[in-house]
């Protein structure tokens, strides 16, 4: 198939703009497994950056991780049957209470910690527990779970499934775990890789709620960065790269096999 | 008409939508078990409305009454009303094959699993899909999900099958031979039927009885053979075959005592020589159809008048012809 030119002018660009982006996050994480950074690749190849991460952050790592477990269970339980009613219901209230779940990724997390802080930092116990950012967690990533499931959702037109369930006698439960949730999968997967990404890497909320013996992964990552060794900090970027670049991809390859349509079989009837 | 078989009446049902459509007027009707009534009207008429108060999907304003033989069924949820659905857009789950469709309703009853097996194969081999039992349902054709939707709808022995326009999505040939399975089908399971459609000829053969309705009341029942031949109004004389009107003026030798039109149906009507003929006219349009010929001809009036032959005479556009109906066969009409 012959291009036109403009096609080779559109992809050099394309990899210039993108060489932009990558080529200093390469440089990064080059830094965190060189022994000398100012030096360069020349002063040789180490481990031992990334093992001092390990002994100062691992705590960090840990609480991040447990931090996104727990918000991901929290945000099925919440938010998949909210946004099933948010289906059902339809019409503009569904709309209003939309919108209201989707405020909080509107508004700065800087702006949603310090209400929390107002409305409970007078629980210390709360306060300085690890569920106070799981909290602040759970306000931000809902949004995308509740859209995610509903968008599929409204495009199955998954009431007269319901409807042919429940003519065949199926009660709310049943039809609801075996022919609703079944349909809403790819949207409950998709939100659920998002809440995941999201929050591992938040930063803004959990910089403001956290505590000394609280941190997560980005806070801990901002702390390197002011007070450690370039190097050190490069490779905890580098294993934070590690953990989230596999998710993104797994997002992707999901987004990729929901929009390939299923081919139908017209073959003519045989009887 | 077996006496197993549930007779279904409704008491006065209504329904008013919160929006305050008036989707049907207060209406009552009585179905004998094993009958196959088909609800026929054009779109908006509260066909639908009335098969979904009969299946529990909606429910009648107050005052209305739904009864399953001597079982007050109106509060009752569909779920609960024993009932098989075929929906017009089938309603098959996407998550699951075939066999798993046809066996969901009878997991929902908790039956052993070689029972289920047992009857799923009865089913499909009953629609005659048996090779399609692993397939998934985005693989099959319009007829075959159709097949399929039935099936999962009888599997559970309902009480009362439903069916809501189940073949408007397929195209015409299609329709035609599924019509007449669906018609065996409904008459060898005795089964009470109620079958919503607009397609008048499909109502013809289905139905032992027909309901026509408009606008959300019911404007007559009774047999194909009685709607067709003595229609109550001009709605249901129009909407059921094809209808001629001419003043009666026009006409030398016939009297009509109040004055009406005259109304005949295109296969009424006889081409004669001049001297015999109640009125003439010039053909307009000729369409040999193979057994007969379709004329319209322009008699003078506001509306062309159709006119269908089995004579074999060969008639052309721009033929002047003559044209007789017998006595007895003008439809009476208010």
């Amino acid at each position: 198939m012959r291009r036109p030119k403009i096609f080779y002018g559109q992809l050099f660009f394309t990899l210039v703009v993108c060489a932009f982006l990558i080529v200093p996050a390469i440089l990064s994480a080059l830094a965190g497994v060189t022994e000398n950074f100012f030096v360069g690749l020349k002063s040789g190849f180490t481990f031992r950056w990334i093992i001092e991460v390990w002994e100062l952050y691992s705590e960090t790592i840990y609480l991040s991780l447990l931090i996104a477990v727990f918000c991901l269970i929290i945000n099925l339980f919440i938010g998949v049957p909210a946004a099933y009613s948010l289906a059902r219901i339809g019409g503009r209230t569904a709309r209003i209470v939309e919108e209201m779940i989707v405020l909080p990724v509107a508004i700065p997390g800087l702006a949603i910690a310090l209400a929390l802080i107002i409305m409970y930092g007078g629980f210390r116990d709360f306060r300085i527990s690890w569920s106070f950012i799981l909290v602040g967690h759970v306000l931000y990533t809902l949004p995308f779970m509740v859209r995610s499931v509903l968008a599929v959702l409204t495009s199955t037109n998954f009431k007269i499934l319901e409807e042919g369930a429940a003519s065949l006698g199926a009660p709310f439960w049943h039809r609801f775990i075996y022919v609703v949730l079944p349909n809403a999968k790819p949207g409950i997967l998709a939100g659920s890789l998002m809440v995941i990404t999201l929050s591992v890497g938040e930063f803004n909320l959990t910089w403001m709620l956290h505590t000394p013996m609280t941190k997560t992964l980005p806070v801990g990552l901002a702390d390197s960065y002011a007070s450690m060794r370039l190097e050190v900090a490069s490779a905890y970027t580098l294993v934070f790269f590690v953990m989230i670049v596999p998710l993104l991809i797994a997002m992707q390859l999901l987004a990729k096999s929901q929009r390939q349509p299923k081919k139908l079989i017209q073959d003519e009837d045989a009887h | 008409m077996s006496s197993n078989a549930t007779a279904v009446t409704l008491h006065k049902c209504a329904k008013t939508f919160e929006d305050g459509t008036r989707a049907l007027d207060p209406v009552d009707l009585a179905v004998e078990g094993g009958e196959t009534v088909v609800l026929l009207g054009p779109s908006g008429c509260g066909k639908t409305t009335l098969l979904r108060i009969v299946a529990g999907l909606e429910n009648p304003d107050k005052s209305g009454e739904v009864w399953f033989n001597n079982d007050d069924v109106t509060e009752l949820p569909i779920e609960k009303r024993n009932v098989g659905m075929v929906f017009q857009s089938y309603a098959l789950f996407p998550n699951m094959t075939v066999a798993e469709n046809v066996a969901y309703g009878l997991r929902v009853r908790r039956m052993s699993k070689p029972e289920i097996e047992a009857r799923v194969l009865e089913m499909l081999k009953m629609m005659r899909i048996t090779e399609l039992s692993n397939r998934n349902i985005d693989q099959l054709s319009g007829g075959q999900r159709q097949r399929v939707a039935l099936a999962r709808a009888i599997a559970v022995r309902p009480r009362v099958l439903l069916l809501d326009e189940p073949l408007t999505a397929l195209d015409a040939l299609l329709r035609e031979r599924l019509r007449v399975e669906i018609d065996s089908l409904l008459r060898s399971l005795a089964i009470t039927s109620i079958y919503v459609t607009h397609d008048q000829a499909e109502a013809m053969a289905l139905g032992d009885r027909i309901v026509v309705m408009s606008k959300g009341k019911i404007v007559q029942t009774g047999s194909p053979r009685e709607i067709y031949n003595t229609p109550k109004n001009s709605f249901v004389a129009d909407f059921i075959g094809t209808v001629n009107r001419i003043p009666f003026a026009m006409i030398n030798g016939i009297g009509s005592p109040k004055g009406h039109d005259l109304v005949f149906r295109p296969e009424d009507a006889e081409i004669v020589e001049k001297s015999s003929g109640q009125f003439n006219g010039k053909v307009v349009n000729s369409f040999f159809l193979g057994d007969r010929i379709r004329l319209i001809v322009d008699c003078g009036t506001s509306e062309h008048i159709t006119i269908e032959s089995f004579q074999r005479d060969v008639i052309e556009e721009g033929d002047e012809i003559s044209i007789r109906v017998h006595q007895d066969r003008f439809l009476e009409i208010n």
